[in-house]
């Protein structure tokens, strides 16, 4: 069955108000700029987002006044430095206040394992003496049971939704992601469902062909989205390089709230259409297409 | 051959790495200072990356970030966080390397909450894979620039912890090993007198004065008898750090 609408469906679908949504599962790559932009447009309200490091995805969508709640271990802007929004929203409540909950990288990830695997709590000897422990609301410490050693209780995370970006699915879900994982097999496992934006649409054969790169059963998949370039300015292993400079105007630009506005009308409510977007970067977008194939040996599955 | 303070800091933060050794690499300069150590003297080093990233050769070129793609393309293993995580917990990480907004005599880092965290005078970005690797790595290796502002006498929210408030803190919280070996600034380098926990001043950047380093430093700052000035990088050093920061991205000084 094919689960194909467009971005602006699977969003008005799929996205609710007052959602809890995993996105940037992948830390710096691999990250739904396209789903997070249309979110601003469709003008999504009291979400709780959800991701270890996601970067400047969530400064934007806390400034566009999407958010009520962030379960994050880091939102900035990787290269450029903090997050402008991020600091206003906090300091002071610019849109409007907003609720963080600190994790670190590796507390983010065992909540969303324990999720993703039906687990009452994770056991970890992480963010012990840290301010963290003591400011987080969801992390706690008890003696283990075996050995009274202080030990750090995380309970489970489940999103409403993932938003998971992948290099190609076929048109029930089933994908195929290469490079860095971070925490995304966690997060699609743990997340009640799944949307899927997709570089491509391939027809079932190809992603059968290689089922260790599944990550995730596509049973949990709700909607499958073809967004070429859907994940700039971050990068995609094969098909597109990071933009650097795209995140440091992103970090100028925001550094007032005014300019943070312009930014959204001319990157976000001026150019609904991704095409539209892409076409907007110039020549640049050329330049970040990938260089050269490097492609992997097959592997045979024969018998 | 003339450098930038932050060309020396990156030297300096290479030569920490020791060759054979497991290195679980922050974001920013860590990146960089890996990418020298492997080149120079660490052939052997392998890093962890906590987007799930294992590599055992230099990347091709500058990096912005780990998840840059020149970061993955022939790696050892693009696997998950969880893996390399998992790793770090049981132990076999040798050393942990990391920057900072705020440090403190004890080594404790504060990326979180200048102010209070209920209303903070400024929102810092946050952990990320900080305190990780300052809970879990055998040893934690501190790159940041030297602003008196940065280095304070206690920090105000530990993110990160270093050596807590003195000697059988991390041992109380249950830190199962580890703690701060160095902060290596754009001033000079820093140890920790293994009986206090605290950090005193081991050598200096050449050109500057132990007196300089105290008085941008935000505590009494002890100074070893032996502190002598630091490193002069090589050209050979030199030419890698311009090799992989080639337009001074993150090594030219910043106003």
């Amino acid at each position: 069955m094919s689960k194909r609408m467009t971005l602006a469906e699977a969003i008005a679908e799929h996205v609710r108000d007052g959602d809890r949504v995993a996105m940037g599962v992948h830390l710096e790559a691999l990250i739904p700029f396209a789903a997070g932009l249309e979110m601003v447009r469709q003008g999504k309200k009291e979400l709780t987002l959800i991701g270890p490091i996601s970067d400047m995805l969530f400064d934007l969508l806390i400034g566009a006044g999407c958010v009520k709640r962030v379960i994050a271990a880091w939102v900035g802007n990787v290269s450029a430095g903090l997050g402008h929004n991020y600091r206003r929203a906090v300091e002071q409540g610019v849109p409007h206040p907003i609720v963080v909950e600190d994790h670190s990288n590796f507390t983010i990830q065992l909540a969303l394992l324990a999720g993703a695997y039906g687990l009452p709590y994770v056991p970890a000897r992480t963010v012990l003496g840290s301010d963290i422990l003591r400011v987080s609301p969801a992390l706690s410490t008890a003696p283990s049971p075996l050995d009274g050693k202080p030990t750090v209780i995380v309970p489970p995370l489940e999103p409403d939704v993932a938003i998971l970006a992948v290099q190609r699915s076929d048109e029930e879900g089933n994908v195929h992601v290469w490079g860095n994982l971070g925490v995304a097999v966690e997060a699609g496992l743990a997340s009640r469902k799944i949307i899927v934006l997709a570089e491509e649409v391939v027809p079932r054969d190809i992603i059968r062909s290689d089922p260790n790169r599944v990550l995730w059963p596509s049973w949990k998949v709700a909607a499958v989205v073809e967004v070429p370039g859907g994940c700039h300015p971050s990068p995609v292993p094969g098909y597109y390089n990071r933009d650097h400079d795209f995140f440091h105007q992103y970090h100028e630009e925001s550094r007032t709230r005014e300019g943070f506005l312009n930014w959204l009308e001319r990157w976000v409510y001026g150019l609904p259409a991704r095409e539209a977007y892409l076409e907007a970067l110039g020549e640049r977008w050329a330049s970040l297409r990938a260089r050269r194939s490097a492609p992997s040996v097959p592997v045979d599955y024969g018998y | 051959m003339a450098y930038t303070p932050q060309e020396w800091m990156v030297v300096a933060a290479a030569r920490e790495i020791r060759d054979g050794e497991v290195v679980f690499v922050g974001m920013r300069l860590p990146l960089l200072a890996f990418a020298v150590a492997k080149c120079r003297h660490a052939p052997r080093a392998v890093g962890l990356f906590e987007n799930g990233v294992i590599r055992d050769t230099p990347p091709a070129e500058l990096l912005y970030t780990m998840g840059d793609n020149p970061n993955i393309h022939q790696a050892v293993s693009c696997t998950s966080m969880l893996t390399v995580m998992g790793l770090l917990q049981r132990g076999e990480v040798d050393a942990g390397f990391i920057g900072g907004a705020e440090v403190d005599r004890f080594g404790n880092l504060n990326t979180s909450y200048i102010g209070p965290p209920e209303r903070p005078r400024v929102k810092l970005p946050g952990s990320g894979g900080g305190v990780d690797i300052a809970c879990l790595a055998k040893r934690l290796l501190i790159i940041m620039p030297h602003e008196k502002k940065r280095f304070v006498e206690r920090v105000s929210f530990i993110t990160s912890p270093g050596y807590g408030d003195g000697p059988g803190w991390r041992e109380r919280h249950g830190l199962p090993r580890g703690g701060p070996d160095v902060i290596i600034s754009t001033l000079g380098v820093f140890r920790f007198d293994p009986r206090t926990r605290e950090a005193y001043l081991a050598s200096y950047r050449p050109g500057v004065t132990p007196e300089e380093v105290c008085a941008h430093t935000g505590w009494a700052l002890r100074v070893a008898p032996d502190c002598e000035p630091g490193p002069v990088p090589t050209e050979e050093e030199l030419a890698l750090v311009r090799r992989f920061d080639p337009d001074g991205f993150w090594t030219r000084p910043r106003a």
